[in-house]
């Protein structure tokens, strides 16, 4: 098994030499987001490195105001107060507007890369062919791009922050407090053992109970969405009951979880807090001596006091730091296999231009296989003149919407060519493949939006006499004036109350107003009533009349306006013909065709 | 479109924030005393960091000035037990409030679950689950963050202040005062804030959801974008969305970036007056040297609370309105519910009638009539009445109403003469089954998913497994879905959204499957045949007809094929019923009826077969054989090609 692209994604037990491949991969993908902005990168770090040196001074400023100050005072002498005084007042001003300087350029940064990943990952998914949407399915591509990016703003947001600034405030602290007094500093080095324990078993319990807590809070929020989206079915048989008992299990399986996480916490803070008191009183005696023995100033102490405290502030938000690592890290490493992910079906490297096809498509010696062994068609050749219309017959899994798709390019041939014109369609120019050939499917998806912006989707410059005007040709103008809004109403709710067939009216309407020079049908009638379909056939007499089309249709009406037929079996074609000449044989057409004539009445 | 829902939930008139939160007592209770001892453990702790620096003072005053070394050991010693008791007591304060504020959030979290099960699909009509997720999630981690830390450190807060100033003052009233004056901007720079911030944010969060929805878009239509290569045009509308996202992120961390500003400034403005003054007091003699480092020091254990005040208002502001946005859930009427006194069918013989039943839609125009608008019609026991008509026309509206997703809005729907609504919902949908046009199947197996409306065998009843075993594989061979012993566990694969993903064609067939193995007395099929091909509806309405032969149905259908299963055929033309009879009957006599249900080629047939007078009798019984052999030609293999496209 491999790790390149998302395969292995549900693993977690890589090898080393697997882990290895997928950190470098994720680490090119965060050098080649960070390269175009290192000098930005470089500025902030200097900015966050002045601005904590300020607001380390503090302590030292007041420990100088208390000895220095008061005796110079009782001498009358008011330049020492007023310097620390003013001192303080500056380093702490320049401190804060330095802080909010950072944390403009570090939101700049981390909105820029965020920006820059967000396309990124969305445009490949663009490019990814179909076959990989199908299988990587809708949700894992979705969450790459939601939570998954989520994990990784939040650590720029707050981790690196968080981080950066506590390393700082942590080492300058240290080090003022060596320059102040080393023998407190030995202090502190001393409380360095437990702390450094502590928060390693803090670090690797919450690793854990954290992805415990993501995998409680994800099968709570599947289980949430499926019964609201699913609440009719939920209704109608009476799940309520049942699914408030797993519900309610969900439930206690996270508060489990999250009242251990925050148990943890509960350890660990006062934990923080109290090898910081012991450190303080420690500081004390080791200082109150010295102090007796006049070996240190007081104002001297107070600032090592002071510096003691402080130096475990940041350390909790820094252990937090490594949780947000921790999900930012696998988020980038999955967000890195998709990038990986070559789209099986790619864009050509000299794009051949074809501003007007005629529509004449060849298939040549074209098979069509997942792997060697599940060879779903077999090679074959056909050739479609250009303006012919054609049928495409045959049962569930026969092969007809893979030829389909083929031709739409969506999935490309494992061997052989498609040609448009004679162009290999490999190598035509994207914009003119996709003027050139539109398919319209079973599933008519619509985008929020109004009705008329769906219908637009086909050609986005289109005026709203033009969309009416497709509307109007394939029967669909009735409806939509009945909408609330008409042409404006928006169909939320991934079509709200626009029925199943009233979704596909729109779609071809949508393929109308594209105007292609080969048009694809995949059972985009199925969910019409009889009379619209009728409208929708009527409609297609004028608009096939001189382009191509393949029909692919269960119900054998559509049959009666294409000029040939193909039966297909097992991904091969079994007939070929004139439907009139093929219903009059004997073959499977005609016994299909009879078949279904009576099913209608 | 009326308002949407979001756009309501902040009416015009705000009831005051503290009442608005405490409503949160009916779930708070229980873990009220825990959280007063919290409050208690959290006073107590910070009263000890505050007595800390009087001991250093005590320190620096005695010992350090007397040069009595000895001194110095007891009172380290008091300073490092006064630590220890201080981390105690924050120890306590998160384990007082653990287990009691979790169980809170957990009971809100079932509550509203319940809640929003019970609601009738109107409500789900109008409310997109992503907004009733954040509810759930969200909204109450944020409530139980608030009430086991927010609330408690407010309160607790407030009073160290009070009692902090108090000690500074008395321990030198200029100095006190000076901090006191010096402190009070950073309350009123981070109360504004705080409105600017959470109107910023909150703009920020609905950017995130529109962009998660074009990404969600982008993702579903892939077929639509790739088909007609907009994929640049659904770029650039994600580009604009992220790009305003990345705005309004900007703009939120300039607040942030302010703010911080002043906490950091506003003390050691404060704290820098302090200093000159302490030192001059200190030369003046008003002041010992211990009192000045207890000053700075108790100063220090002072900057959090008081820093920490614009933060807990914001966080107790953001509570409120989690709060709020939960109760809109929980207050919304269900105009959908059980009656106070129940009637019960014990064994009912599934007569289902309309009489005057009227619909609309709540969010319908005023200018359109009713959907449906004076509906008469009863299905006799045993019979199967197709319902037909145009696209639009209400014939799933009608179906929802009879297991009341929808109630009436006018006329009433009985079953064997009871009116539906004086039946528990639970009774009324057991003697009632559905299955629907667009076929949800949860994440369960499949034999989970079939058996879903006889919950007697999912409690695991030995006595009852082979029963429940042979009412399945019925189910699935009636509905033609034996592609399931195909799939990698067979009848206990995964389906579903964290499943397997199947064929239009397979879902409906199980949705189907699912409705047969109720059995109920009722069944009402909404076009339960439209994805499936020609050969595999064949076999499917050969095997239902008999089921039907004892079962009321109620079938919505779009072809003739499907309503060749029905008894009878009511026609459902602008809102009323304009037609009931059989096929050829209604076929002969009606003309809409004609034309909604044949195609162009069989209205010349039909003509030809006129003349001859032969027409019903003839393609009924003609079509059987017909239909089998054709089903023979076409339908080899299905299943393991089927199978293949489900792996993929």
């Amino acid at each position: 098994m491999s790790v390149i692209g998302v395969e292995g994604e549900e693993r977690n037990d890589f090898t080393k030499a697997e882990s290895k491949q997928v950190r470098a991969r994720s680490l090119r993908l965060l050098g080649s987001l960070l390269r175009p902005l290192r000098l930005r990168l470089w500025l902030t770090m200097l900015v966050v490195l002045v601005s904590t040196a300020a607001q380390v001074a503090g302590p030292a400023l007041i420990g100088f105001g208390i000895d220095r100050g008061l005796p110079a005072l009782l001498d009358g002498d008011w330049l020492p107060v007023g310097f620390a005084g003013v001192a303080y007042l500056l380093t702490a001003a320049s401190g804060a507007l330095l802080i909010a300087w950072y944390i403009r350029l570090s939101t700049r940064i981390s909105q820029a890369v965020l920006l820059d990943l967000r396309t990124r990952v969305f445009l490949h998914t663009q490019k990814l062919s179909l076959e990989f949407h199908e299988s990587y399915t809708s949700g894992r591509i979705i969450s790459r791009q939601t939570s998954d990016l989520d994990a990784i703003r939040e650590l720029l947001d707050e981790g690196i922050n968080q981080l950066v600034r506590g390393v700082l405030y942590m080492s300058f602290t240290a080090i003022a407090l060596v320059l102040l007094d080393w023998t407190s500093a030995l202090v502190l080095l001393g409380a360095l053992i437990p702390l450094t324990v502590l928060t390693r078993w803090f670090q690797v319990r919450s690793q854990k109970l954290f992805r415990q807590s993501r995998v409680a809070s994800a099968k709570l929020i599947v289980h949430f969405v499926e019964s609201m989206t699913g609440i009719r079915a939920v209704q109608a048989f009476r799940k309520e009951r049942r699914n408030e008992k797993a519900y309610g299990e969900l439930v206690e399986d996270y508060r489990d979880v999250n009242a251990r996480v925050i148990q943890l916490f509960g350890i660990y803070d006062p934990g923080l807090l109290l090898i910081g008191n012991a450190c303080v009183a420690a500081v004390l005696v080791v200082g109150g001596f010295r102090v007796v023995e006049g070996e240190l100033a007081i104002g001297l102490l107070l600032s090592a006091l002071l510096y003691t405290k402080r130096f475990f502030d940041p350390i909790e938000d820094m252990a937090m730091f490594y949780n947000g690592y921790q999900s930012a890290a696998s988020a980038l490493e999955k967000i890195s296999g998709v990038l990986e992910e070559e789209p099986s079906v790619p864009e050509p490297r000299h794009p051949v231009d074809l501003w007007k096809a005629s529509g004449h498509v060849r298939f040549e010696a074209v098979e069509f296989a997942y792997t060697k062994d599940r060879v779903i068609l077999p090679r074959f050749d056909l050739d479609v003149p250009a303006g012919q219309t054609i049928a495409l017959v045959g049962s569930t899994g026969a092969g007809k919407s893979t030829l389909a798709k083929l031709l739409a390019r969506f999935y490309d041939p494992s061997d052989g060519v498609v040609e448009l014109d004679g162009i290999d369609l490999r190598s035509l120019h994207p914009k003119d493949l996709r003027r050139a050939i539109v398919m319209v499917t079973q599933e008519a998806y619509l985008f929020s939006g109004s009705v008329a912006d769906n219908i637009a989707l086909g050609k986005p410059d289109a005026s709203y006499d033009e969309i009416v005007r497709a509307a109007k040709a394939v029967g669909a103008h009735e409806f939509i004036e009945s909408l609330p809004n008409g042409y404006d109403t928006d169909v939320n709710k991934r079509g709200g109350r626009v029925s199943a067939g009233q979704r596909q009216l729109i779609s071809f309407a949508r393929a109308f107003l594209a105007n292609p020079a080969v048009l694809i049908l995949d059972e985009a009638t199925s969910s019409l009533d009889i009379p619209s379909e009728r409208l929708v056939q009527e409609g297609l007499t004028t608009l096939l009349a001189d382009r191509t089309a393949v029909i692919i249709a269960h119900r054998l009406s559509t049959v009666a306006i294409a000029d040939r037929v193909l039966v297909m079996e097992q991904g091969r074609i079994v007939e070929d013909g004139a439907p009139s000449d093929l219903i009059g044989g004997s073959g499977r057409f005609a016994a299909l065709h009879a078949a279904w004539r009576d099913s209608l009445v | 479109m009326s308002a949407t829902p979001h756009n309501t939930d902040h009416p015009a008139e705000r009831t005051s924030a503290v009442r608005a939160l405490f409503r949160l007592r009916e779930y708070a209770r229980p873990a009220l005393p825990a959280i007063a001892a919290g409050m208690g453990a959290s006073l107590a702790s910070q009263l000890i960091a505050l007595s800390i620096p009087q001991v250093l003072q005590a320190v620096v005053d005695g010992p350090l000035s007397d040069g009595d070394a000895s001194a110095i050991w007891p009172l380290a010693g008091l300073v490092f037990g006064l630590g220890v008791l201080e981390a105690v007591m924050i120890a306590l304060r998160r384990w007082f409030v653990l287990t009691p504020g979790t169980k809170v959030e957990a009971s809100m979290r079932n509550a509203l679950y319940a809640k929003l099960q019970d609601l009738p699909v109107s409500f789900h009509d109008r409310w997109p689950s992503g907004q009733l997720l954040s509810r759930a999630m969200s909204d109450l981690g944020l409530i139980r963050r608030w009430l086991s830390f927010g609330l408690v450190l407010l309160v607790v807060n407030l009073i160290v202040i009070v009692v902090g100033l108090g000690i500074l003052i008395s321990m030198n009233w200029m100095l006190g005062v000076v901090f006191l004056v010096c402190s009070i901007p950073l309350w009123i720079v981070g109360f504004r804030f705080e409105g600017r911030y959470s109107e910023v944010s909150r703009r920020s969060q609905d950017q995130a959801g529109d962009l998660a929805t074009a990404v969600e878009e982008s993702v579903h239509g892939i077929r639509v974008l790739k088909a007609f290569g907009r994929g640049k045009h659904a770029l650039s509308s994600f580009r604009v969305r992220a790009e305003s996202l990345r705005r309004t992120e900007i703009e939120k961390a300039r607040l942030e970036a302010s703010i911080w500003a002043w906490i950091i400034l506003v003390p050691a403005v404060a704290l820098a007056g302090c200093l000159v003054l302490g030192v001059w007091l200190a030369s003046q003699g008003v002041l010992t040297v211990g009192e000045l480092v207890a000053f700075f020091a108790t100063a220090t254990v002072l900057a959090w609370p008081i820093e920490s005040i614009g933060f807990l208002l914001a966080f107790s502001l953001d509570a409120r309105t989690a709060t709020d946005r939960f109760f809109d859930i929980l207050d919304s009427e269900n105009a959908i519910t059980d009656p106070e006194r129940r009637v019960s069918v014990e064994q009912p013989l599934g007569e289902l009638a309309f009489s005057g039943v009227r619909f609309r839609y709540q969010d319908a125009p005023e200018r359109f009539g009713d959907l449906l608008d004076g509906i008469d019609l009863v299905v006799e026991p045993g019979e199967t009445m197709a319902l037909v008509g145009l696209t639009g026309s209400g014939k799933t509206t009608l179906t929802a109403l009879t297991t009341r997703l929808y109630d009436v809005t006018g006329g009433s729907i009985t079953l064997d003469g009871v009116d539906i609504r004086a039946l528990s919902r639970e009774e009324l949908r057991t003697h009632i089954a559905m299955a629907f046009e667009d076929a949800t199947l949860f994440s369960a197996s499949v034999r989970e998913n079939v058996l879903l409306g006889r919950p007697e065998f999912g409690e695991g009843d030995p006595a009852l497994a082979a029963e429940a075993e042979r009412v399945l594989d019925e189910a699935l061979s009636i509905a033609q879905a034996s592609f399931v012993y195909d799939l990698p566990d067979g009848v206990d694969t995964k389906v579903g959204e964290e499943g397997m993903s199947l064929s239009g064609g397979q879902r409906q067939r199980l949705a189907l499957a699912r409705a047969v193995a109720a059995s109920p007395s009722v069944l009402v099929l909404d076009d339960p045949l439209s994805a499936l091909d020609v050969a595999t509806e064949a076999r499917v309405e050969a095997e239902l007809r008999r089921v039907l032969a004892s079962t009321t149905a109620l079938i919505v259908a779009h072809r003739p094929s499907t309503v060749l299963l029905a008894d009878r055929v009511a026609l459902l033309e602008e809102g009323r019923i304009t037609a009931v009879g059989t096929h050829s009957e209604l076929l002969r006599e009606n003309e809409h009826y004609a034309f909604v249900i044949s195609s162009l080629e069989d209205e010349v047939r039909r003509e030809a077969a006129e003349a001859s007078d032969l027409l019903v009798t003839d393609a009924a019984e003609s079509s059987d054989p017909i239909e089998s052999e054709a089903a023979e030609h076409t339908s080899t293999e299905t299943g393991p090609i089927e199978r293949e496209e489900a792996n993929r």
